[in-house]
């Protein structure tokens, strides 16, 4: 049987770099392959190619043994390729049924494209009113509007670009039913992750991309997560090192009944938490999206005050202050949307750091900026934390997710805070730079400071932290030592089970 | 009786060019494009309408060559902020300011020859009668707004081409990475609103006052450009705000001729009223936090592919 699609050579070259460099892998009809890599090794440039937003400067693309030139992607979907991008190519301000039509290059009339939405729908359970507006809708239902537009075209490939990156786990498990069925009637999926246990779990084949090179075609079920992730950063993986004899002090970050207001529909308020921090230690919170977090890291950070005493450093009551003067008192915090939260994407990097940095390290002095004290520092966090930026003078938007976060980090952690507080510090980024950011923080907490980690990432919360509470519902369960939970336990826990007696009104999520 | 009847005809007068060009302008707001020379694209309109209409008497030809020069105007906005991706904001203005220069020293030559002014749509014996003239009274400019209400309101909710400028105005990254042209799309909107704005330039020789005078248009394009924001880019709000201000302008008229009641209110507070309007509801508007201002989300912002 022909490869339903074969790159051959396949080379691009922007200026100053070489995205992909004679790449050559095939895909077999029904085949879930699995296109691997880190930030910046070319996946995204390689699937532009094949959806025909890019051209390659050289290599042969083949579909269905016939060598084919894809000038766009209107050319691309009549070969039947689909595309279901990172990124959602959604109208917000239009419906589900607009946003469809928008996507079709065949002219249906409305009533003929709703009766085949609600055909495929059914078929593969994705389930949306056609009439919603887009803006109404969840991430998840963002998403399968996506699918249901590339699955009306009868898609013979469908590319998949991070699907997962934005979905709770039940979603995911909801996206690999329909992606199985798909395969299974013939399709062949190109699915892009940096999610090694999910390609295990889903994909036949995996092909491994490095610094725009092909690095290896293997079988993922014969690999193990950490071969896998060694092939991808070209590196032995390493493992995270606990200084040894680190001790953990006395307490240093105390959180005593705190509450918060609810503040807009979708908010979820911390109820009452309570718990403390001592000097070297790594404080995790687990627990589902949606259930508090937001609000806790709000209300940590400072953005969010509170009663004066509820949130303490050493014994002295911070809780009114804003996040200038808890900076200022040596509580820095990094929230979890990194572009517009944490830093400011039209800004340069220079500058973001001043937007942090400015007291604790001198940039601001009778009011007037120390650019050059922010240029060196900005350096500093570039080097030490392997930040693939030109300098500090580009700007955070210009950055990719992984490295703008591995900057956010790094201009925390240098600052050297006694308290920091960090959601989902390794979120959508790879496996190199997550390990780089792990032991940042450990080593951040050998040198004494208190560590907060708020994350949906049990693997990463186990790996990390010495203790762990979960929260659910804004509430926050007891604390316990790492080493003394199960995974079931805290299961349990972010299900709304509270110690075995109390059970507090569950969410099945 | 008569008095009402005057009035009537002249709010449907007065109201008529800033409907036409206001249309035009929702056009190519709705694509995202914030083009500010309205005002300017009125006169250039105005003066080549006036000019064709002094020549041929032919005012369905002055209008075509309004409509012609009002695009071609509109070309340079579009090269500029479109091809090169100038700020549409400063681009919009510089074009207000060329077409006013421009138009006044096309017209240096025509001050003081009349023209003769546009005649009614249908014969005269039908608009004798006083319903006849109300509703049949009026020239072809006036029910041509009219019907460009619907049919912009029908192009952009009922056809796929509407479908698609929507989408350029909403999210031209998304657009693009589907496949439209974003530039393209544009291109054709700016154009659309240009002609609009040159057809309702040369309403003003046309129909309102029948010789060339500098500035003639006296900042109704402006007003068409509020007015799009004021109707909430919607086209049948749009017509109901051009005839509201269409009647506050008439109000300043017969304020300022010394019209009775009118004139209790200070003709200058007249004047001001439109724009006192447009404040009010621009706040109102802005109040509802909940539902969406319905702007288009990429109004204004330059358009350059990420990838």
């Amino acid at each position: 049987m022909p490869y339903r699609l074969e790159l051959t050579g396949i080379t691009k070259r922007f200026p100053g770099v070489l995205a992909n460099d004679n790449v050559t892998f095939a895909v077999k009809p029904g085949e879930i392959h699995a296109l691997l890599g880190e930030n910046g090794a070319g996946k995204s440039t390689l699937v532009k190619m094949i959806y025909g937003i890019m051209q390659p400067d050289a290599g042969e693309i083949r579909w269905d043994g016939q060598p084919v030139t894809v000038s766009n992607p209107k050319a691309a979907r009549r070969l039947g390729i689909g595309m279901v991008f990172q990124h959602f190519s959604l109208f917000e301000a239009l419906t589900v049924l607009e946003n469809i039509a928008l996507g079709m290059d065949a002219k249906i009339p409305a009533r003929e494209l709703e009766a085949r939405i609600r055909e495929v729908m059914t078929q593969y359970g994705l389930l949306l009113d056609p009439h919603r507006t887009v803006a109404t809708l969840s991430v998840g239902e963002r998403q399968r509007i996506e699918i249901v537009r590339a699955l009306l075209l009868d898609p013979k490939l469908l590319i998949m670009d991070e699907p997962t990156s934005v979905l709770t786990p039940q979603e995911v498990e909801q996206l690999f039913e329909v992606l199985r069925k798909l395969a299974a009637q013939g399709c062949s999926i190109l699915y892009i992750s940096h999610k090694l246990h999910e390609i295990k779990a889903l994909c036949d084949t995996a092909t491994i991309l490095r610094g725009g090179k092909l690095v290896d075609t293997c079988d993922p079920r014969q690999e193990t997560s950490r071969s896998l992730a060694e092939k991808m950063i070209g590196a032995g993986l390493r493992d995270i090192t606990r200084a040894e004899g680190r001790s953990i002090g006395q307490a240093k970050l105390v959180v005593s009944h705190l509450s918060t207001q609810k503040a807009g529909h979708f908010d979820v308020p911390v109820d009452d938490v309570s718990f403390t921090v001592r000097t070297g230690e790594i404080f995790g919170v687990a627990g589902v999206a949606g259930n508090g977090q937001n609000a806790l890291l709000d209300a940590l950070s400072g953005e969010i005050r509170s009663d004066k005493d509820a949130i303490s450093i050493d014994g002295q009551g911070l809780g009114m202050l804003d996040t200038t003067g808890r900076r200022k008192r040596g509580l820095c915090a990094v929230p979890e949307e990194r572009n517009g939260h944490a830093a400011v994407g039209d800004f340069s990097l220079s500058d973001n750091s001043v937007l942090t940095a400015r007291d604790r390290l001198g940039m601001v002095v009778m009011g007037l900026i120390n650019s050059g004290a922010a240029k060196t520092y900005t350096g500093k966090v570039i080097a030490d934390f392997a930040v693939k930026a030109l300098g500090p003078a580009s700007t955070a938007g210009s950055l990719s997710g992984g490295n703008l976060q591995k900057y956010i980090m790094g201009r925390e952690i240098l600052q050297k805070p006694s308290v920091l507080v960090v959601s989902q510090p390794t979120w959508g980024v790879d496996a190199g730079a997550a390990a780089a950011i792990h032991q940042a923080l450990v080593d951040l907490a050998a040198a004494g400071s208190a560590i907060v980690v708020i994350s949906q990432d049990l693997d990463e919360l186990r790996a990390l932290c010495d203790t762990l509470a979960v929260i659910n519902m804004g509430r926050l369960s007891p604390a316990r030592p790492t080493k003394e939970v199960s995974v079931e336990e805290i299961g349990l826990l972010m299900g709304g089970v509270h110690g075995a007696t109390e059970v507090h009104d569950a969410i099945p999520a | 009786m008569d008095l009402t009847l005057a009035i009537i005809v002249t709010v449907v007068g007065a109201s008529t060019p800033i409907l036409i060009a206001a249309l035009g302008e929702l056009v190519v707001e709705r694509s995202g494009v914030l083009n500010l020379g309205v005002e300017g694209m009125m006169l250039i309109g105005a003066i080549a309408g006036f000019v064709v209409q002094f020549h041929t008497g032919n005012p369905y030809l002055a209008l075509l060559s309004g409509a012609a020069a009002g695009t071609a105007a509109s070309l340079i906005f579009g090269f500029l902020t479109l091809s090169l991706s100038a700020n549409q904001t400063a681009t919009g203005l510089a074009l207000t300011i060329f077409g006013t220069g421009f138009s006044a020293l096309a017209g240096s030559s025509y001050s003081a020859r009349p023209v003769t002014l546009m005649q009614p749509f249908l014969p005269v014996e039908i608009a004798a009668h006083p319903i006849g003239k109300v509703l049949f009274g009026y020239s072809f400019p006036i029910y041509f707004a009219f019907a460009m209400v619907v049919v912009i309101w029908y192009f952009l909710h009922k056809t796929r081409a509407g479908l698609i400028l929507r989408a350029v105005g909403e999210n031209d990254q998304s657009a693009h990475s589907i496949g439209y042209s974003v530039i393209g799309v544009r291109y054709l909107a700016v154009m659309f609103g240009g002609a609009m704005a040159g057809i309702a330039g040369a309403c003003f020789p046309l129909l309102l006052t029948p010789q060339w005078a500098e500035r003639m248009t006296a900042g109704r394009g402006w007003i068409a450009v509020a007015l799009v924001v004021f109707a909430s880019w919607k086209p049948f709000r749009l017509l109901a705000g051009a005839y509201l201000f269409g009647l506050v302008m008439t109000m300043e008229l017969y304020a300022k001729a010394g019209g009775g009641v009118l004139s209790v209110i200070p003709s200058e507070l007249w004047a001001a009223l439109p724009y006192l309007a447009t404040i009010v509801v621009l706040v109102l508007i802005s109040l509802r936090r909940d539902a969406s201002t319905n702007a288009p989300a990429c109004l204004g912002k330059p358009f350059l592919p990420t990838n």
